[in-house]
């Protein structure tokens, strides 16, 4: 159901991106009063208007279709606020040992930081880390909650 | 902070070996022991006498081989430590042994005098007298006397006078602080002291052999890597310094170097096991594998390092020489293993498995035989062996709620006998327990 809702996400990405230039040329003078506009290239419009994140398998570090979506918009709009750096978080969920928890969240980040710097994002622009398990997204000892929290989170750094 | 032993031990220890209590695997039923109030002169040393009594009562009862008889029904009342018990009112009371003691103060400091007897053989077995300058060691004598009455009568070494280190965590579940902090065995408050602030998130601490470091993995600017801290000078220094997380990290036996593991950006990421010579900071790659290598741990001759795999598609246990050849995978059972820890005495490897929804703390041979399970739980982890090999710590983490309720996470002691499972009291939750070698 996750997934689905991260795909929604990815899917409307590509529209959403366009009026992301929109955003961009009024926020500009918006940016500084504050209000329900969401400035452009910040990490609210990267969440709302593109998808910060996507979602891996149990044990698995390999990126999904919809992974490879969300991250495809991702590197779009990545190109198109170049100034744009971020950090990607790999994640876990907590059933696993913390040692290799943390092993399976770099894994998880890298694969997410490969991905976009083989779409053209250039490495200088991209830090990555894991967290391992240490920082769920959803608290809870059940699939719904394992499932939002084996994530890799693209994080807008400056 | 440890304190460097400042103990003069007077020692006549009588040269016949361990007594009749043996203890094989299975359940010990506990040895009775009696212990007279400790006496003291005036109202200081009657007070360090009380303290110490609890300290050696509440010791030898959690060591789960001993119990102390009521003192309620003692019949004779005086100290023994110059005069020879009347055993027949010991006996009388099922006291199988008996330990009284005195503190005074002397120009040097306060003294302790202790006698042990052994009832039944109507026999002193063990004396002692120890001086300390101040009362701030007050506590390492108490775990000290515990040592020596439990070696005596166990024929095994004590694990009394030793700290725990581990991580102190506090906060909503999802922005957990987590420092290291320190404490003695026992988990008093008194002995209680957090090591980090907090600012930084902190992992997976484990002592040095030689006592004096701290080897753990901290977000120090968000950046994961191994550093060892320094309990007698409180510094801080990086160990693994690479670009790329280093994490899972433990000493070797002869403390100077570091095991660990180390994602190699140049390598996707993916984590093998590196050797860390703390003199020269020269590195050597152990494992070369596309899975996961993580959790090393060397066996105490310093001759193999047990790890963690996935290498064969789910994590399990493994074992290499210590320059990384003659890999045999050694977990055998099904279910998904981590956290492999080499015992102290060489024969065993404690871990933790995933199996059927629960976690499971076990013991194994060395080469994967004779597996059996010791605590069962939803999530159990980080075991770490007592010195003396005959205990586990490990931690106990409660179900979370989507509420944000729960997951209250606890440490535990347990005989690997699966018996006398005890919680270590800490002030906050704690995790990652790990334990210091006898002091």
């Amino acid at each position: 159901m996750l997934i689905v809702a991260g795909f929604f996400l990815a899917s409307c990405a590509a529209t959403k991106t366009d009026q992301g230039g929109e955003v961009d040329s009024a926020s500009s003078s918006a940016s500084s009063s504050s209000g329900g506009e969401i400035t452009a290239g910040t990490q609210e419009d990267l969440i709302v208007n593109v998808g910060d994140r996507v979602f891996f398998e149990f044990d698995s570090s390999e990126l999904t279709v919809d992974a490879q979506a969300t991250l495809d918009a991702q590197a779009a709009w990545l190109m198109q606020y170049p100034d744009t750096n971020i950090t990607v978080e790999g994640h876990a969920d907590e059933r696993g040992t913390r040692e290799y928890n943390l092993a399976l969240g770099d894994k998880r980040a890298f694969s997410v930081y490969s991905y976009l710097a083989q779409a053209g994002i250039d490495t200088n622009r991209m830090e990555y880390v894991s967290w391992g398990k240490e920082r769920p997204e959803v608290i809870g000892s059940d699939e719904t909650a394992y499932s939002q929290n084996r994530r890799g989170v693209t994080l807008v750094s400056n | 902070m440890i304190k460097r032993i400042l103990i003069i031990l007077f020692f006549s220890l009588n040269a016949n070996a361990a007594l009749e209590v043996t203890i094989a695997q299975g359940k010990v039923e506990p040895t009775p022991i009696a212990i007279t109030q400790i006496f003291g002169a005036d109202s200081d040393t009657a007070r360090y006498g009380n303290t110490l009594r609890q300290i050696i009562s509440n010791n030898l009862t959690n060591s789960g081989l001993f119990y102390t008889v009521n003192e309620d029904l003692y019949i004779q009342s005086d100290n023994l430590v110059e005069k020879v018990p009347r055993f027949e009112d010991w006996k009388l009371i099922k006291a199988q042994f008996l330990l009284s003691a005195d503190v005074s103060k002397t120009d040097k400091g306060i003294r302790l005098r202790m006698r042990l007897y052994d009832v039944f053989n109507a026999k002193e077995i063990e004396k002692l007298q120890l001086t300390i300058p101040d009362e701030n060691l007050i506590r390492r004598v108490g775990h000290t006397v515990s040592d020596i009455v439990y070696e005596r009568i166990t024929g095994e070494t004590g694990y009394f006078d030793t700290r725990i280190v581990y991580v102190s965590e506090i906060g909503p579940l999802d922005q957990r602080v987590k420092r290291l902090a320190i404490m003695d065995q026992d988990g008093h408050i008194d002995s209680h002291q957090f090591l980090t602030d907090g600012k930084n998130m902190v992992l997976t601490p484990r002592f040095a052999p030689n006592k004096q470091l701290i080897t753990y993995m901290e977000y120090k600017n968000n950046l994961p890597r191994v550093y060892i801290y320094n309990l007698k000078t409180g510094e801080r220094e990086i160990v693994g310094d690479f670009p790329g997380m280093t994490f899972a990290p433990r000493f070797s036996p002869d403390s100077q170097s570091v095991v660990m593991s180390f994602s190699d950006p140049n390598d996707a990421a993916n984590s093998e096991i590196y050797l860390m010579d703390l003199n020269t900071r020269s590195r050597t790659k152990l494992t070369n594998d596309s899975g996961i290598d993580t959790s090393p741990s060397f066996s105490p001759d310093g001759e193999k390092i047990v790890f963690n795999s996935d290498r064969g598609g789910s994590p399990q246990l493994f074992i290499m020489d210590k320059n990384g050849d003659n890999i045999k995978r050694i977990s055998k059972g099904r279910g998904v293993y981590g956290n492999p820890v080499w015992s102290p005495r060489g024969d065993l490897v404690a871990f933790t498995k995933l199996t059927q929804g629960n976690f499971h703390i076990g013991v194994m041979d060395t080469n994967g035989n004779n597996e059996r399970v010791i605590v069962r739980d939803f999530a159990l982890e980080s075991p770490a062996w007592s010195p003396n090999g005959r205990y586990l710590i490990f931690h106990r983490q409660k179900r979370s709620n989507l509420d944000g309720t729960g997951g209250e996470v606890t440490i535990h002691f347990i005989d690997i006998t699966g018996y006398n499972e005890r919680v270590i009291p800490t002030p906050r939750d704690g995790s990652d327990p790990a334990w210091s070698p006898l002091l």
